[in-house]
């Protein structure tokens, strides 16, 4: 990073995912208005966008690897473009669909389709760091507009983006919500999870179920002893730690968590 | 000093009329996502209804009572640290003007005056550390100072500590004895009444106040006796400024950082805690940019992240960080520990632990060795 870019040519792709991260964008509203002029967008297949030869300032991508043709296509997508910054989840960290890493291929394409014979796969769906090199990550699901703002700021001033690290309790906090977990028992993963959203689930009173991914030196091990200790049966367990990020080696935590068991 | 009189509870409102007269904001508990939540107060009926608190470690809930006082309960996550120390703010804008060059302004709000209702001995205690902290240095941080000089005390002793409390202990309760404006003792039928300062005098003229019987003043002093006797916890006898000094290789921190999620709440709720990190929101069109102040916390990344490297990598430097500072470095820095007993940081964590039961610990180790 450091080069300031003048008018970056800018690019939104899409692999496995559901499109609300690149909904982001579109969300911008009037700063969608301002960016337009500051960028060019040169491949956006969402918003009507789609020349893919030209090279390209920043690439955001979108959605986790699930096939041999997506594995071309980030590699060629990476040799276009100066910086790579994957938005959401499933880029980031293989999302919700890389929940079938935990299954075996053959038994579930054989157990859900009719015509499993269509189906080409790979055994895993994967988040783009295993593919090819990213330059910056943009946790969530899904990202929110701010987070994009940011970005897209420092680097045209050629600054690194700031990276939100700090566990959610710390937002929550400071929006001076009172603890769901401490008043309620409710199993929240606010403090494995990183901040970003605005505390948005404790602020309606619900627990956090860690859509933003997991923070800086967090205690699985710890949290879910205590989700024990409030009532939670070990499966229950499990299925809070694996629901967005159950590829993310800070959420397999022993003895619940072990995706390979 | 000495009482005032007697406020009946019929006639509470008048004293938020006489606040309000004054042009004061009042601030008091109510009951909201289920603890006492300290908020805007226009009148009596939204103060928490038959209500008690119970306390444990990683534990707080509300239920309902029989009697009819307000304030019978000890204290919710709130202290006054948030209307003075508040959790995010605009320091400064930069913005960038026609010819390019860039144009700094303060973000100077007029904080107003505010009236906070309910304050208890801990959280005065804890607003005289903040002052310090905020004021009394080489340069008062204007933004806490202009709060701070807007604010009107309106103490209530505490009759009901929490099975987390131990300001007794800490030498900083349950009774208050100074730095308020008023302070009310809360009986059946109302509020004795003492005032500590001009403003709490200007506020005693407009309230009908009758006159305090003798034994309403022994009901007091029995009351702030059982407020003492309830409290079960407590600190260690004996020097902990120096203990933890000569503790830092305690194998008792990773003991702590296995049950520890390294998550802040506790330094969020703790009343006396300042630490704050600063960084910058800049608009779309990278034309403006906010310097924004928010709470941080020895347990973030960022707090001892020094040039390319994090010191305090792993939770057991983290929570000896903020053991060691509250309860020895502080006695350095402002002549006394950074404690006043409020057990808020026990009954917040989400894991329940107890901050007197580490230190005891502690201090068994350092006896021992």
């Amino acid at each position: 990073m450091g080069d300031l870019l003048q008018r970056p040519r800018v690019a939104v792709h899409k692999f496995s995912s559901c499109d609300g991260c690149q909904l982001a964008f579109l969300n911008l509203g009037e700063d969608l208005l301002s960016f337009s002029q500051q960028l060019d967008i040169i491949f956006f297949a969402e918003a009507g966008m789609m020349d893919t030869a030209q090279d390209i300032d920043i690439a955001f991508v979108e959605g986790s690897i699930s096939t041999a043709k997506d594995a071309q296509r980030i590699r060629n997508i990476r040799e276009h473009s100066h910086y790579l910054i994957t938005i959401g989840a499933c880029a980031t960290a293989g999302g919700l669909q890389a929940l079938r890493n935990i299954a075996k291929t053959d038994d579930w394409v054989q157990a859900i389709y009719t015509n499993p014979e269509h189906i080409d796969t790979l055994d895993k769906a994967s988040p783009i760091r295993e593919h090819v090199a990213v330059d910056f990550e943009l946790w969530g699901c899904p990202i929110n507009k701010q987070q994009l703002i940011g970005l897209i700021n420092n680097l045209s001033l050629g600054a690194l983006p700031f990276e939100e690290t700090d566990k959610l309790c710390m937002q929550c906090k400071r929006q001076q919500q009172a603890c769901v977990m401490v008043t309620k028992g409710s199993p929240c993963m606010g403090p494995l999870t990183r901040t970003g959203c605005g505390a948005l689930c404790p602020s309606f009173g619900r627990d956090c179920y860690a859509c933003y991914g997991p923070a800086e030196n967090i205690n699985g091990e710890a949290l879910a002893r205590r989700f024990e200790g409030i009532g939670l049966l070990p499966e229950q367990i499990h299925n809070r730690f694996h629901a967005i990020y159950s590829n993310e080696a800070a959420f397999q935590i022993s003895p619940i968590g072990n995706k390979k068991s | 000093m000495s009482f005032r009189g007697f406020l009946l509870r019929d006639h509470f409102d008048t004293l938020l009329t006489a606040l309000h007269k004054l042009g004061a904001h009042c601030v008091g508990p109510t009951v909201m996502d289920d603890s006492i939540h300290y908020t805007t107060l226009t009148s009596s009926t939204q103060l928490p209804q038959q209500v008690h608190d119970h306390q444990g470690p990683g534990h707080y809930r509300l239920s309902t009572s029989t009697e009819s006082r307000w304030f019978a309960w000890a204290n919710g996550a709130q202290a006054l640290k948030p209307l003075v120390f508040v959790p995010q703010e605009i320091l400064w804008r930069s913005e960038r003007d026609s010819e390019g060059n860039l144009q700094f302004s303060n973000s100077k709000q007029e904080p107003p005056l505010t009236a906070v209702i309910g304050v208890r001995a801990c959280d005065l205690a804890a607003l005289a550390l903040q002052d310090q902290h905020f004021l009394d240095g080489l340069e008062q941080d204007s933004a806490y100072a202009r709060r701070r000089q807007q604010l009107i005390l309106i103490a209530v002793n505490c009759t009901h500590p929490s099975a987390n409390c131990f300001c007794h202990s800490s030498g900083d309760g349950p009774e208050v004895k100074q730095d308020y404006d008023l302070l009310l003792d809360e009986l059946d039928d109302g509020f004795a009444v003492r005032s500590a300062s001009p403003m709490g005098e200007k506020i005693c003229q407009q309230l009908q106040l009758e006159a305090l019987t003798n034994s309403q003043q022994d009901e007091i002093k029995h009351a702030n006796l059982r407020a003492i006797e309830q409290q079960t916890k407590h600190l260690p006898e004996g020097n902990l400024e120096q203990a933890l000094k000569n503790l830092q290789g305690s194998g008792r921190w990773q003991q702590i950082a296995e049950r520890c999620l390294s998550c802040g709440n506790c330094t969020a709720v703790c009343p006396s805690c300042f630490c704050h990190s600063q960084h910058d929101e800049p608009a779309a069109n990278s034309m403006s940019s906010a310097h924004i102040r928010q709470w941080d916390s020895c347990f973030s990344h960022g707090h001892s992240y020094i040039h390319g490297m994090v010191i305090h990598n792993e939770t057991r430097f983290r929570y000896r960080q903020w053991l060691t500072h509250k309860f020895s470095g502080w006695f350095e820095q402002y002549g006394r520990s950074g404690c006043v007993g409020c057990g808020r940081c026990i009954t917040w964590c989400p894991v329940g632990i107890d901050v007197t039961e580490e230190l005891h610990a502690l201090a068994e180790e350092y006896d021992n060795v």
